[in-house]
């Protein structure tokens, strides 16, 4: 009898140490023991909702399809679990690159991609509630170490960020400094690889004819274009303000290149510079390297 | 055996953990200080009336052999003191009640003190969700928040200079409780929620239980280091409407100060600062640390929520909560302790 309880205790007392092991490895907030109330809303803890996502895949797949007719190679080079850190080159003045890059992800391998961006989006009210409700994250380290490496997740970086899309169209295609390889730093302490990816139709769909400093610098922003929908603008009349926004159809090509894996240690508390910038620099160079290839194959801006 | 030391007894914190510490018998005796005398009923918590810098903390310290301080004294709502108050009760208040522990030969082994995740601030470049070890991203613009990264500081250099001391720190999130006073819950109290337009932040709450819960366990186990104190999950602000079934009061996303300005001074509703931050980017902070020593929350941050509402709507029918019938007095308090058979 006594022996029983004993064992009853002992038992209890593993049960209790596995739930609590298992809630040192939860990676998100949730813990499934307490939250049984019902929710209002999917919004998860980045701010995301796969309702918003759903509604946003339906009425941008048109666009996908018949209006960028966007081509996705090298899928088999981004990891079907797992945290991988997709880095693309980043242009057109209002880049239409994000879009069709995490479009094309969820709709071609059914797993979610968060796209970090500059915290700017979060000071915007509506458009950022709809970019947080859409995918979209702070740009912050602490942010993409979680998504990476605690939640196995997979997240889109432009290194090159406002540089990317704020240089003029006779410079298309010429990739811009990647950051001080931030990115990379934040792969290599995730211990995930990056996926460089190249992208071609960015450029041609909203060209930066050239850019207004004194202007940017007046309202806090990285810059502002002139693009030749803001010129054709004026001839729509009431429409003005759709023309803008309007994206020319160019074509898009995305190609995913081979993963770069790093030898170095994750969670390391610093990493040295040398390293970093040697292959924030390799893969820049794959990127560059991989686009010149696409422009030589490419006979039409507007047919590939 | 534990001799305990607990500031601000009048408070609910101070006057509710001594009521949880009562209960067990491992701790031998509780003292709890305050200006005002407290506001609940006590068994065996011995009070001392003192002033509000802790003058005379060293003195208690050393006669009553105190080894664990319980500092619960630290004003978190701007709205509730002036900011000279806040500096005096939380600066210069910590700095005196660090310096009586830190004394040679005291006896003090153990610090406990309860911070806010108001630390951390709410801004534009924060992470989605801070853990103990992140720095806040902007400088700090309230008395309140700039009050509690000096006492922070100071406890910091108290634990480095003092490595005999083991010292825990807790940052709490926004409580949730019936009948408390704060920008949040002051917020939820209105017929319709304040929120800026535009904005819809994802915030994070603790029950009011299972804070004072974590305050004991605290107290129970030796927990050096900094703890987030905060329920699981982060919800949309929208959706905290939504629970509690009211509606929004849009605030404009320019000038949004002005307009709290005028709430405030048609008495309307005071929302300040750190709160009007918190409307526009909202504030999610890491709970696993606390979990991974062994603590357990009984609220998720929407259960806190669920919770609410069900006071809200038990309110509705019998109206506000009462107010507490007992009132301290000292003749018979005295009276019972000198002749309490222990």
């Amino acid at each position: 009898m006594v022996k029983d309880d004993l064992d009853t205790d002992a038992e209890i007392d593993v049960i209790g140490k596995l739930a609590e092991d298992a809630g040192a490895l939860l990676p998100a907030l949730r813990d499934p023991e307490t939250d049984s109330e019902p929710r209002l809303q999917d919004v998860d803890h980045w701010g995301r909702s796969e309702h918003m996502r759903e509604f946003i895949r339906r009425a941008y797949d048109p666009v996908y399809r018949y209006w960028f007719r966007a081509e996705l190679d090298g899928l088999e080079n981004v990891p079907r679990d797992g945290g991988a850190l997709l880095v693309a080159n980043h242009a057109g003045s209002v880049p239409s690159d994000a879009p069709v890059i995490m479009h094309g992800i969820e709709e071609e391998l059914g797993r979610p991609l968060y796209g970090l961006a500059e915290h700017l989006f979060r000071t915007i009210p509506v458009i950022g509630t709809l970019w947080a409700r859409g995918g979209g994250v702070a740009a912050h380290p602490d942010n993409a170490h979680r998504l990476l490496h605690d939640e196995g997740q997979l997240a889109l970086v432009f290194p090159e960020g406002a540089k990317g899309p704020g240089k003029t169209y006779a410079e298309r295609y010429r990739l811009r400094r990647f950051g001080r390889g931030g990115f990379i730093e934040v792969a290599m302490r995730a211990g995930v690889p990056v996926v460089p990816i190249a992208v071609m139709g960015a450029e041609e769909s909203m060209p930066n004819l050239t850019t207004i400093p004194g202007l940017a610098k007046a309202f806090g922003l990285p810059y502002v274009p002139i693009t030749p929908q803001m010129l054709a603008a004026p001839f729509f009349g009431p429409l003005a303000p759709v023309a803008t926004m309007l994206y020319l159809p160019a074509k898009f090509r995305v190609k995913f290149l081979p993963p770069v894996h790093f030898p170095d240690k994750p969670n390391m508390p610093r990493y040295s510079k040398a390293r970093i910038m040697e292959y924030a620099d390799l893969v820049r160079d794959m990127i560059q390297a991989e686009l010149f290839e696409m422009l030589r194959a490419r006979r039409s801006v507007w047919f590939g | 055996m534990k001799r305990i030391l607990i500031t601000g007894l009048a408070t609910y914190w101070g006057g509710r953990l001594a009521q949880v510490l009562e209960e067990q018998p491992a701790v031998d005796l509780i003292v709890g200080v305050d200006r005002h005398a407290p506001t609940v009923e006590l068994d065996r918590t011995e009070f001392v009336r003192v002033r509000e810098d802790y003058g005379a903390l060293r003195r208690i310290v050393e006669a009553a052999e105190i080894d664990t301080i319980l500092h619960t004294h630290l004003l978190v709502d701007s709205t509730a003191a002036s900011s000279r108050q806040v500096h005096e009760l939380n600066v210069i208040g910590t700095m005196n009640l660090l310096a009586a522990a830190a004394t040679t030969d005291s006896p003090v082994r153990r610090l406990i003190v309860k911070s806010s995740t108001l630390v951390y601030g709410a801004g534009r470049g924060d992470p989605q969700i801070f853990r103990e070890t992140a720095r806040r991203s902007n400088s700090p613009r309230t008395q309140v928040e700039r009050s509690l990264l000096e006492v922070e500081d100071y406890v910091r250099d108290f634990a480095e200079d003092n490595p005999h001391v083991s010292v825990t720190l807790l940052r709490v999130a926004n409580v949730i409780a019936p009948d408390f006073d704060t920008p949040m819950l002051n917020a939820l109290h209105m017929p319709a929620v304040p929120a800026v337009f535009g904005f819809d932040p994802l915030v994070q709450f603790v029950h009011v239980e299972d804070c004072v819960s974590a305050l004991a366990y605290a107290v129970e186990n030796d927990l050096p280091g900094i703890f987030n104190v905060a329920a699981d999950g982060v919800i949309p602000w929208s959706e905290v409407r939504g629970i509690i079934g009211k509606p929004a009061m849009w605030l404009p996303p320019l000038g949004t100060q002005a307009a709290a300005g005028m709430l405030r001074r048609s008495h309307i509703v005071d929302l300040p600062d750190e709160f009007l931050s918190l409307l526009r980017f909202g504030r999610g902070v890491d709970n696993v640390r606390l979990k991974q020593v062994g603590f357990r929350y009984r609220y998720s941050t929407v259960g806190c929520l669920y919770d609410f509402a069900e006071g809200l709507r038990l309110r509705r029918v019998i109206g506000a909560a009462e107010q507490p019938t007992y009132e301290y007095q000292e003749d018979l308090e005295q009276f019972l302790h000198r002749h309490t058979v222990s």
